[in-house]
């Protein structure tokens, strides 16, 4: 995998709020097929740093590649990469006037332009893989959060993409829920897709993670294995933080 | 006490019994009374007719005008601005004798009383249209517009499937104010002749001579017609509530 051309190359961006700096000079690669985690104190940067791959947020510097598409404001290159990266939010983001199964066919029937039928048969498939395809005609307040978390997931998968971004997809979740979501997400991973996660859980980064990246203050401090990183963390920084979250 | 004591004269003066009503006029057991009261309720069609027509436009105007509102770029969100501003402060009877009166020697083009009472009240009313729409369509959280981008929805879908059924949910009680305020201000456009509720009244006040009865009767039409208003967006809202309960 390492000889592959990355799908996604971030070249020194940086990202500005006002005076803050969200983003100093980050660069990583993530090659198809990579499962990347991304930890970090909060106002580290991790939200922000995958929310400049689909340009939710603009980088002010710096180069970013996705799928050989080098991204600009251009609407065109936009398009074609947020036709290719997909993204799970904190909050779920769930459409809460449309049922679940609206919800995901809005996106096929009016981006890929799919009939209403393949679209259903579609969205269908993908709440099977997510293992909800009883609540297809419920709103989304009907649903627990775990659920609703989990139809978000099939969302993305209904547009299809090669890169899915998972921004803290377990933190606005019960202890309960988290679980649930997570194993939705190993099934993703050993399907092969391309995942960049920011997340705390620890457990599930051991798991499914090829390289874990630990952020602080905007800046990209430390990438490893996670068997490498964990044990022997080279940072005093990583090493603080693990005991941090593993301790609270 | 003292109060109740000043209220006996008052409930004296406008019972039966002191003999200043006239309920003949509108008795609808005779004849006259039942022809004035049909006469009267006869205007309920152009009333409603107009209001409906005025408020169809003045919310496409106002969604159209408050569309650039939301946008980052200033100079749209100054059109926005300066025509909810200048609109705004015009009262509506001001707008209603410049459009019948004055927009014909500007601009040749006469328009009837009906579309000359339509244009104004749809005018007047798309300003604070425009408002509520702004107020409804910045309610909804930013993470809609993030998730719609992160499908690949263009502005246009994001629009019209996720952002405005949400935002009209919200403002349906502001819309249905919006519409019992066009009901009432719509009485005005009497005065440049149109045939509804307030002109038909007081036409039969000039030959009748009863008007504090025919204006009670008036009272009470635009009362009938609210209430209707009210019930029926109340309806609305409980059915558009039920779909995402």
């Amino acid at each position: 995998m390492t000889n592959a051309l990355p799908l996604i190359t971030m070249r020194n961006v940086s990202k500005f709020f006002g005076d803050f700096q969200a983003l100093n000079n980050v660069s990583l690669d993530v090659a198809l097929g990579e499962r990347v985690v991304i930890c970090g104190p909060s106002g580290s940067g991790k939200s922000t740093l995958i929310r400049c791959i689909n340009r939710l947020e603009a980088h002010e510097a710096g180069k970013i590649v996705v799928d050989g598409i080098t991204l600009t404001e251009d609407a065109e290159s936009l398009e074609k990469i947020r036709g290719i990266v997909g993204m799970v939010f904190q909050q779920f983001n769930l459409f809460p006037h449309l049922t679940v199964l609206d919800n995901l066919c809005l996106g096929p029937r009016r981006v890929l332009g799919l009939s209403q039928a393949e679209a259903k048969a579609r969205a269908m498939k993908y709440l099977e893989r997510v293992q909800i395809p009883d609540q297809a005609d419920k709103y989304p307040r009907q649903l627990s959060g775990g659920q609703q978390q989990r139809v978000a997931i099939a969302r993305s998968l209904c547009m299809e993409p090669r890169i899915l971004l998972f921004d803290e997809p377990t933190s606005a979740l019960d202890p309960e829920m988290i679980a649930e979501v997570l194993e939705v997400m190993t099934g993703l991973a050993s399907s092969g897709m391309t995942m960049i996660v920011v997340t705390h859980e620890m457990g599930f980064a051991r798991r499914v993670a090829d390289k874990m990246v630990f952020m602080d203050k905007g800046e990209i401090v430390e990438v490893g294995a996670p068997e490498d990183v964990f044990t022997a963390p080279k940072s005093k920084r990583f090493a603080t933080f693990l005991q941090q979250i593993i301790n609270h | 006490m003292k109060r109740i004591l000043f209220l006996i004269p008052l409930l004296l003066l406008l019972s039966g019994c002191s003999g200043n009503w006239g309920w003949y006029v509108v008795d609808p057991t005779t004849t006259n009374g039942a022809a004035n009261l049909r006469f009267m309720a006869s205007g309920a069609y152009n009333t409603i007719l107009m209001s409906l027509t005025a408020i169809s436009i003045s919310i496409v105007v106002g969604l159209l005008i408050a569309l650039p509102g939301i946008s980052q770029n200033r100079g749209w969100r100054a059109v926005n601005r300066t025509y909810v501003e200048i609109v705004r402060s015009v009262p509506i009877l001001v707008l209603l004798l410049w459009v019948y009166y004055g927009l014909p020697q500007l601009s040749g083009i006469t328009l009837n009383v009906f579309w000359a009472g339509v244009l104004a009240l749809a005018l007047s009313d798309s300003a604070f249209q425009a408002e509520i729409f702004r107020a409804g369509i910045q309610s909804i959280s930013k993470g809609q517009y993030e998730a719609a981008q992160s499908i690949s929805l263009n502005y246009r879908d994001t629009m019209r499937y996720i952002i405005l059924p949400q935002a009209i949910r919200r403002i349906l009680p502001a819309l249905g104010n919006q519409l019992v305020y066009m009901l009432k201000m719509s009485s005005l456009v009497s005065v440049i002749g149109m045939q509804e509720l307030t002109r038909k009244a007081n036409e039969l006040v000039v030959s009748e001579y009863r008007p504090l009865e025919i204006y009670t009767i008036l009272v009470l039409e635009y009362l009938v017609l609210i209430l209707i208003v009210s019930a029926g967006v109340r309806w609305l809202e409980r059915r558009m509530k039920s779909g995402e309960a």
